[in-house]
């Protein structure tokens, strides 16, 4: 592809560009400002700029809970979407032949019912009185009064099915461009299926697994919808901290503190992945 | 038996796909719910009602349209504003390439609720914190709508053939005859695909919106609210539509492009 130089090209960009600039990098700006202001102002009396770093010790003293366990939820999640998904992505590339297509739609449609909808919907099914909790303790695989709401299972189980298709989409794209001959000729070299496997099919998909495992696991250890609504209080994860201590404890620079903290993580992640694979791969 | 273990993996693929389907199926089965209590409901007897009353739950239908309203302006400037920056990228060589697709990339990378409350921090240190809203709500949707057209239309633009261009210019075609009848034609698809994604992702929004949104409620904050009281049944009558809207579209442009290339063969 030829590509122009020149004036035009900033002019296209300029407008989306100053957007984000505008609303999503100087909001950062304003969110590391608030993590340094006063804890004790409010956000009508106003909050006065002291920088007052110990905002993040005290946030990681009182939240190391929900924030470890945002990462192991979230790590969870993203191993499951990965062993689920990649059966999924994997069927799609090389099995399902003409009904290809048919199949990526499918992978999409759960997924434009509200996500709140469809997150009820488990609570529902994974009710205290619903056919999986009877059925799992009719086989005593559940105790007497065991239940599986309100439980890490149904957190994890939650989150797993919400970004699913965050990661096969990325997996299905890397799948799908190995070429079939290199697969073949590894089984005429005599490797069995699942040497072929993890010799050949398994380090061509990484780009698909990297990005996927980026994809997945970003918005899983942020999410706390599935958390608040599948969970309890045990299960609580950071996002529900931050989101309760913006609108009901008002406890803004503590709140921001916590953000930061997960922002710094999540740009650390991206920017191993960037070193490794570019800039041009990551869109 | 050799049978099943040809195609285990597509088994265990429609296996996944089934999973994914079963809070859908249960969604449009409690969509024809009467149920006996408003907090703890199972399937307790088949009726239409919460087809025939959908706007009948105290404020769900208000709270439908401001997300309609709110989806289709965001999709409308994220639509436009992307489709021009994805031009940029894929035709044009400008200094700052990896600086633009971090800056592009990020939205998508960074987790809601960070970019919920940075943007809540903005709107209160400029003063605004009592005019959150609806164009609160408008600026945030339209930012993170962005990202996903520019990736979009991108992989669309990337994939065209530069030779029909070439054609076109070769019969003597001008640069804005060429573009209006060969590129953009050819774009189109990729821009309507989208706008979809845009409109669904800025209608299916909660954590950004919720921080944001002031005394302005959306569907998804309206569920929300109303999980902890107990869900009226017409929320499903809701998610029922936006999948079977979804289906429809999804097939209806799946049949056109087939009818499409049936005549260009």
């Amino acid at each position: 592809m030829t590509r122009r130089t020149g004036g035009l090209g900033y002019l296209l960009l300029a407008p989306a560009a100053l957007w984000l600039v505008l609303f999503f990098v100087v909001p950062f700006y304003s969110l590391v400002a608030t993590s340094l202001f006063d804890p004790a102002g409010s956000d009508f009396r106003g909050y006065e700029m002291t920088y007052h770093w110990q905002n993040y010790t005290d946030a990681v003293q009182e939240y190391w809970r929900p924030m470890l366990r945002s990462l192991w939820y979230g790590a969870l999640a993203t191993f499951f979407c990965l062993i689920l998904g990649y059966v999924l992505a994997y069927a799609i590339a090389f099995k399902a032949g003409r009904w290809k297509n048919l199949m990526l739609v499918l992978v999409i449609a759960p997924f434009f019912t509200s996500f709140l909808v469809r997150t009820l919907s488990w609570k529902l099914i994974l009710a205290d009185d619903g056919w999986i909790v009877d059925t799992l303790q009719t086989l005593h695989l559940l105790g007497e009064d065991g239940r599986l709401l309100v439980t890490p299972f149904a957190v994890v189980m939650g989150l797993t099915y919400n970004f699913l298709p965050f990661m096969v989409l990325p997996l299905y794209a890397s799948i799908d461009k190995i070429d079939h001959r290199l697969i073949e000729a590894a089984g005429d070299l005599y490797a069995n299926p699942v040497v072929g496997f993890f010799k050949v099919t398994w380090p061509l998909s990484l780009p698909g697994v990297i990005s996927g495992t980026l994809l997945t696991f970003i918005p899983a250890s942020g999410d706390y919808i599935n958390a608040q609504l599948l969970g309890g209080p045990n299960q609580r994860m950071v996002g529900g901290v931050i989101q309760s201590l913006f609108t009901d404890a008002n406890d803004y620079p503590t709140a921001a503190a916590l953000s930061v903290i997960m922002m710094v993580g999540i740009v650390a992640m991206v920017l191993v992945y960037v070193r490794r694979a570019g800039t041009e791969e990551l869109l | 038996m050799r049978w099943i273990r040809n195609n285990l993996v597509l088994l265990l693929g429609i296996a996944v796909l089934i999973y994914t389907f079963i809070p859908i199926a249960i969604v449009i089965l409690m969509s024809f719910n009467d149920p006996n209590s408003r907090l703890i409901y199972s399937f307790d007897g088949f009726t239409l009602y919460n087809w025939q009353n959908p706007c009948e739950p105290d404020g769900m239908c208000g709270a439908l349209w401001t997300s309609i309203k709110v989806g289709f302006l965001a999709t409308l400037f994220s639509t436009i504003l992307g489709t021009l920056a994805a031009f940029a990228l894929v035709r044009h060589d400008f200094q700052g390439r990896s600086s633009s697709n971090l800056l592009i990339f990020m939205p998508m990378a960074a987790p809601e609720i960070v970019m919920g409350s940075s943007l809540l921090a903005l709107f209160v240190a400029a003063g605004f914190a009592g005019q959150l809203g609806f164009w609160t709500i408008l600026i945030a949707h339209i930012m993170f709508c962005l990202s996903f057209v520019v990736v979009t239309v991108r992989a669309r633009l990337a994939g065209l053939d530069d030779n029909l261009e070439q054609a076109a210019m070769d019969l003597y075609a001008t640069p804005s005859q060429t573009f209006w009848r060969v590129t953009f034609p050819l774009v189109f698809p990729g821009i309507l695909g989208a706008a979809l994604l845009s409109f669904s992702l800025s209608f299916d929004d909660f954590i950004i919106t919720n921080l944001n949104a002031g005394n302005t409620t959306t569907f998804p904050m309206f569920v929300w609210g109303a999980a902890q009281r107990g869900v009226p049944m017409q929320v499903n009558v809701v998610g029922t539509l936006m999948f079977m809207i979804a289906i429809l579209i999804v097939v209806g442009g799946e049949v056109t492009s087939r009818r499409r290339n049936a005549k260009l063969a």
